[in-house]
């Protein structure tokens, strides 16, 4: 059976100046895919990642998101991707039901869908009694889960997730990877970055960068026996530690 | 002594950020405090580095008091803020000339307990330190942080956002700081990084879960734990969380941890129940615990409590 290519990218490259932060990288991930995107500090993940969410332009090579081309179509890109990162979120002085509103309306949905959503996402997430709350008094692993919710609300194909653990207990962490395998159990694509290696584990698939190129892709199984080896962690140890 | 807690409490407002915290950490012990964000920690290193003062409680730090002797702590401490605080326009050696200066002292005459870390990032000492990269930056913080000497160094969250590699390193550097003599308490989110400290208090919302030497932390894990696979792991989770006799169930990699509430398990049972839910590549073998299992558990019961 032949699966379906969500993103499809090839040769992509990114510069500034005389500096080639992504090198002609080249992979696929299928939909439905849990894709894992791992590399070091430094290794270009967040400059490639950038490229495929269409804020940055490639240099070079090509890409295609969800069936649109990140080179002339970035605001088709933009509108058909979820996104969420560590680093910003949501905003802290509206209150849950106000961020949902608002991003509700940025993603273009509708009065009577935005009211739908809130319901929905107030139930799943349990989040009834504090709807009226401010975000920036949830503790972090709530806030996340939350996050992970709006950035599905106009319910994408793909969803691009950047760190969206660090920090959080390791309680929540788990709890947040079940909603990821329930998103990705819908159909939807997964598309996440980390720094833990246990949550690499979780992927169908990893890719690992260093210095800016993939220099490795499969599933956390094929990986660990490619490097003979009994972690993910080991395998990115051995990886990123042998580039010099 | 490196440091003693008694009695700590500080709030904010209406939330407890650390409630009726108590511990020791002795003189050349590398301590950690394991916790997640929120947990209260960034809240317990300012007091020990008098940059707060508690509501209750007392603290020394070096044997001297954080509140009266608050002078002769900032002489004798070495502190990493969670957040680089350095100064982004000043050059990496201007930096260091900096800190130096005001403690009093030259980068020639502490060079030796710099240098493992220093020549790491001499090359670009003409770099500002605002465009430096992240594992560079921590190489610099740490390096303006043991400049003067200390007795005692606290870390807050040193390697959070830092990939294991660099994480790797870091805590070797740690480990030949302990060496030279210094009281080192360090943060950390990341569990596995336990395992390298000497003593963890693991800490959530402010409380202390446990103190004690990683390898009795999980030796003293009461429960037996079981890895279990299947071919598909969210339908694995959603099982194994209605199966009867459940006690816990945490994704672990590539296995799912479980525990039984009952002593007379048997693994058998399960491997046969997860087969009729139609579960294939089916395994359940017993595993040992890590630190995130004793946290995990510690965590639950402290929060239905």
């Amino acid at each position: 059976m032949e699966r379906e290519k969500i993103i499809e990218v090839k040769d992509l490259t990114k510069s500034f100046g005389d500096f080639t932060a992504v090198k002609s990288i080249t992979f696929d991930v299928y939909k439905g895919e849990i894709f894992g995107f791992l590399g070091a500090n430094g290794a270009g993940k967040t400059t490639a990642m950038k490229m495929l969410i269409g804020i940055s332009t490639p240099t070079s090579g090509s890409a295609t998101v969800g069936g649109f081309n990140v080179f002339t179509q970035a605001d088709l890109v933009k509108r058909n991707i979820g996104y969420m990162s560590q680093k910003f979120s949501m905003y802290d002085d509206l209150t849950i039901k106000e961020n949902i509103t608002f991003f509700g309306g940025i993603y273009g949905l509708s009065r009577k869908q935005i009211k739908e959503k809130i319901k929905q996402v107030l139930v799943e997430l349990d989040l009834e009694q504090v709807a009226n709350n401010l975000v920036g008094s949830l503790p972090l692993g709530w806030k996340q889960k939350l996050a992970f919710s709006v950035a599905l609300l106009h319910e994408p194909k793909i969803v691009f997730l950047d760190e969206p653990t660090g920090g959080v207990d390791p309680i929540t962490r788990r709890q947040f990877w079940e909603l990821i395998y329930a998103e990705a159990n819908k159909g939807t694509t997964i598309f996440v970055t980390t720094h833990y290696m246990d949550e690499a584990e979780y992927c169908n698939r990893v890719s690992i960068m260093v210095d800016g190129t993939i220099e490795a892709l499969d599933t956390p199984k094929n990986l660990k026996e490619q490097f003979n080896v009994d972690s993910m962690n080991a395998v990115f140890l051995k990886l990123a530690r042998n580039i010099e | 002594m490196g440091i003693s807690v008694k009695n700590i409490s500080k709030s904010f407002k209406k939330v407890k950020a650390v409630e009726n915290i108590s511990f020791e950490v002795a003189e050349g012990e590398l301590f950690g405090l394991i916790g997640p964000d929120g947990a209260g920690k960034t809240t317990l290193f300012r007091i020990l580095t008098t940059l707060l003062i508690a509501d209750e409680g007392q603290a020394t730090v070096a044997d001297y008091d954080v509140v009266k002797d608050y002078k002769s702590i900032r002489k004798s401490v070495g502190y990493m803020p969670g957040k680089f605080s350095l100064y982004q326009d000043l050059t990496i050696e201007e930096n260091l000339t900096f800190f130096a200066t005001i403690f009093g002292t030259t980068i020639e005459e502490n060079y030796d307990l710099i240098k493992d870390i220093y020549v790491q990032i001499e090359p670009f000492k003409d770099r500002r330190a605002g465009k430096l990269s992240g594992g560079m930056k921590q190489k610099l913080a740490l390096c303006c942080a043991l400049i003067h000497k200390p007795k005692v160094l606290f870390l807050d969250e040193p390697t959070t956002g830092v990939d294991p590699v660099s994480r790797k390193e870091f805590w070797e550097m740690l480990k030949r700081l302990k060496e030279k003599g210094i009281t080192i308490l360090v943060s950390t989110p990341y569990m596995d990084e336990a395992a390298l400290c000497d003593r963890i208090a693991l800490i959530q919302d402010g409380k202390i879960l446990e103190i004690e030497t990683p390898q009795n932390i999980v030796a003293n894990y009461s429960h037996k734990i079981y890895n279990v696979a299947s071919h598909d792991i969210y339908n694995l989770l959603l099982d194994l969380k209605s199966y009867p006799t459940m006690h816990s169930v945490y994704a672990f990699g590539e296995f799912v941890h479980y525990t039984d509430k009952e002593t007379n398990f048997i693994p058998a049972d399960l491997v046969k129940y997860l087969l009729e839910k139609n579960h294939s590549d089916v395994e359940v073998h017993l595993t040992n615990a890590t630190i995130e299992d004793v946290f995990m558990e510690l965590a639950s019961s402290n929060k239905s409590n």
